[in-house]
């Protein structure tokens, strides 16, 4: 008797394949790309990564957070604070903003997990409300009105030096380049991590709490920790993003930080069209997203209405999403998880 | 003995659903368990695998106290469980269910209980369907998809609630051969069912429960034999 495991498909052999070649030209993109075009690839890059980790918390996790932004607001303001008051270089305080975002989810997680279903989601909004309310209070980084990283930061920053005459380029186009290729990084790192995360053992009993928390509890899943440890990575990746997107910015507010909009209706968003628990969804979602942005930008309000007929449009008829509609259709997965028994090549079944 | 209560109690609201429950269970043995609906078989099982806490008694499990255990630690200290409805994991596969039960349930890696989960799902007739999401099984599968998926745990006590009902004749000759061949390896079992014949053929010892209470432990045959059985549990006048 030799049965074996197999998860990999011949689908997700060339999509590795393909994926591989797109990661070369993203890497290489700012050779030949407008610096319009590195923003752009920023915002779609650091989106994902946002809608990666919420996917992770709602999708896997069954915890729909609507107050990541406290993440993303708490892991910026770490970032200006440690450049600011402890001359930190703003690409080193990037880590600083994973380790912001994960001292006050670690309070919330205390707070949040007493509270189920709806009750955690507002419960979130309601502590993230509390976070930004505080910050502004906070004089030195500009309380209210906020503040700008200190030019001598940004022009001195790692890496931006060696990028203006690789490039030939000037100090803000290299600053670009840079947080470009940072959020990139990341991105990957994130996807690569949550994908290795989904086909361990961990991965396995994030899926049964998903689908039965008392059974899943009687098969020895420690469901609890599986909670904590979806809630705190993803606040980390989420403040690193925060810091991240605010470095790229050079500029904050608390209101911008801690925007509701911004970092959690806009990531709902693209994570519910794309399609729920998948890694594709969210991929397919920000690219959705980022195109009826640029078609609608000169509509205003008209702009979000859309969007959000948009949503309610797709939840009602493909509730799993556009991905989760493709891959229905045609069983096809880029990131497979499924382990498949297969039988041992004698035997005749 | 593997397991003891010393009065357990347990109520929802103003509903004593278990009362004052006392027994023991010696290393080993199979016992069923009897009694009309809505006796507290149920309740009593979700109080001795942690899934509900009881108000008042003491539950011990190899001579360790684990009154205040969770369900998830219990089950690793060797406590697995059937549920009286199926409750798969419906989105994994049958194969699936199992790798989580054995890798959780022991702390094991995946490549560690790959055949041990093959050698179960055989045993279960339920190879065939290894790759097929639990939420498309049927009735009959489901069940033994329930016993799958606590074997893989290897409990030293395995609770089985209601796993023959629904079905057939020949499907319950099939599963009292797999139970009788647990219990042969020495696990210890406790088995609530109505199909009574299924019952007795594995059973040493059969317990009664009406209304939360115990009315009758011991031989099957004395018990069913018992003029109080008789009336409360079948409904007979004598």
């Amino acid at each position: 008797m030799a049965y074996t495991v197999q998860t990999r498909t011949r689908a997700s052999g060339i999509a590795a394949i393909i994926g591989a070649g797109v990661l070369m030209a993203l890497v290489c993109l700012p050779l030949f790309a407008s610096r319009s075009l590195i923003q752009d690839m920023f915002l779609i890059l650091t989106m994902l990564v946002l809608a990666q980790f919420w996917n992770l918390l709602a999708g896997y996790g069954g915890l729909v957070s609507i107050g990541q932004q406290a993440f993303v607001g708490m892991g910026a303001y770490t970032l200006f604070g440690v450049v600011i008051l402890g001359g930190v270089d703003p690409v080193a305080a990037i880590l600083f903003s994973g380790i912001g975002a994960l001292i006050i989810a670690v309070p919330t997680a205390f707070f949040a997990f007493r509270l189920n279903g709806a009750y955690f989601a507002i419960g979130t909004w309601v502590i993230a409300e509390v976070v930004r309310l505080l910050v502004a209070q906070w004089k030195t980084l500009g309380g209210g009105t906020g503040t700008s990283l200190p030019r001598e930061a940004t022009r001195e920053m790692w890496f931006v030096e060696g990028i203006e005459t690789l490039f030939g380029v000037r100090s803000a186009a290299a600053r670009d380049i840079l947080a470009y290729w940072l959020a990139l990084a990341l991105a990957v790192a994130t996807i690569g991590g949550i994908y290795w995360l989904l086909r361990t053992r961990r991965g396995l009993a994030l899926a049964a709490v998903r689908d039965n928390i008392e059974a899943a509890k009687s098969v020895g899943v420690d469901a609890v920790r599986m909670k904590w440890v979806v809630f705190l990575t993803s606040a980390f990746g989420t403040g690193l993003t925060g810091g991240l997107i605010y470095m790229q910015k050079a500029r904050i507010s608390p209101d911008a930080a801690f925007s509701v909009t911004d970092w959690t209706a806009y990531v709902i968003f693209i994570v519910v069209i794309g399609g729920i628990g998948t890694i594709e969804g969210p991929i397919i979602g920000v690219l959705i997203f980022f195109l009826l942005q640029s078609l609608l930008a000169d509509f205003g309000s008209w702009y979000l209405m859309t969007l959000g007929v948009l949503a309610i449009t797709i939840m009602l008829v493909a509730p799993r999403g556009l991905w989760g509609l493709l891959s229905e259709r045609t069983g096809l997965h880029l990131f497979p998880v499924r382990r498949r028994l297969v039988a041992p090549k004698t035997s005749e079944t | 003995m593997i397991l003891a209560l010393e009065n357990v109690s347990k109520s929802f609201g103003a509903l004593t659903v278990t009362d004052d429950v006392t027994f023991e269970v010696p290393q080993g043995q199979a016992l069923g368990i009897i009694g009309p609906n809505g006796a507290g078989k149920s309740t009593l099982f979700n109080l001795i695998t942690g899934n509900l806490r009881s108000d008042q008694g003491s539950i011990h499990f190899e001579g360790r106290d684990v009154t205040r255990v969770s369900a998830m630690e219990r089950c690793l200290t060797g406590i697995g469980r059937s549920f009286q409805i199926p409750q798969p994991f419906e989105k994994l596969t049958v194969f699936e269910n199992l790798v989580v039960a054995a890798t959780h349930g022991r702390n094991l890696s995946e490549a560690a209980v790959l055949d041990e989960c093959a050698d179960i799902l055989l045993r279960t007739e339920l190879i065939g369907r290894a790759n097929t999401p639990a939420g498309q099984l049927s009735l009959l599968e489901r069940k033994r998809l329930e016993l799958s998926r606590a074997m893989a745990t290897q409990p030293k006590l395995l609770l089985l609630d209601e796993i023959a009902g629904g079905l057939t004749e020949g499907e319950c000759q099939a599963l009292i051969a797999t139970i009788k061949d647990i219990h042969a390896q020495g696990v210890t079992i406790i088995w609530i069912e109505h199909v009574l014949h299924a019952l007795t053929s594995v059973v040493e010892r059969l317990l009664v429960l009406d209304f939360g209470k115990i009315i009758g432990i011991g031989e099957p045959d004395a018990i069913m034999g018992s003029k109080e059985v008789q009336e409360i549990y079948l409904g007979i006048e004598v």
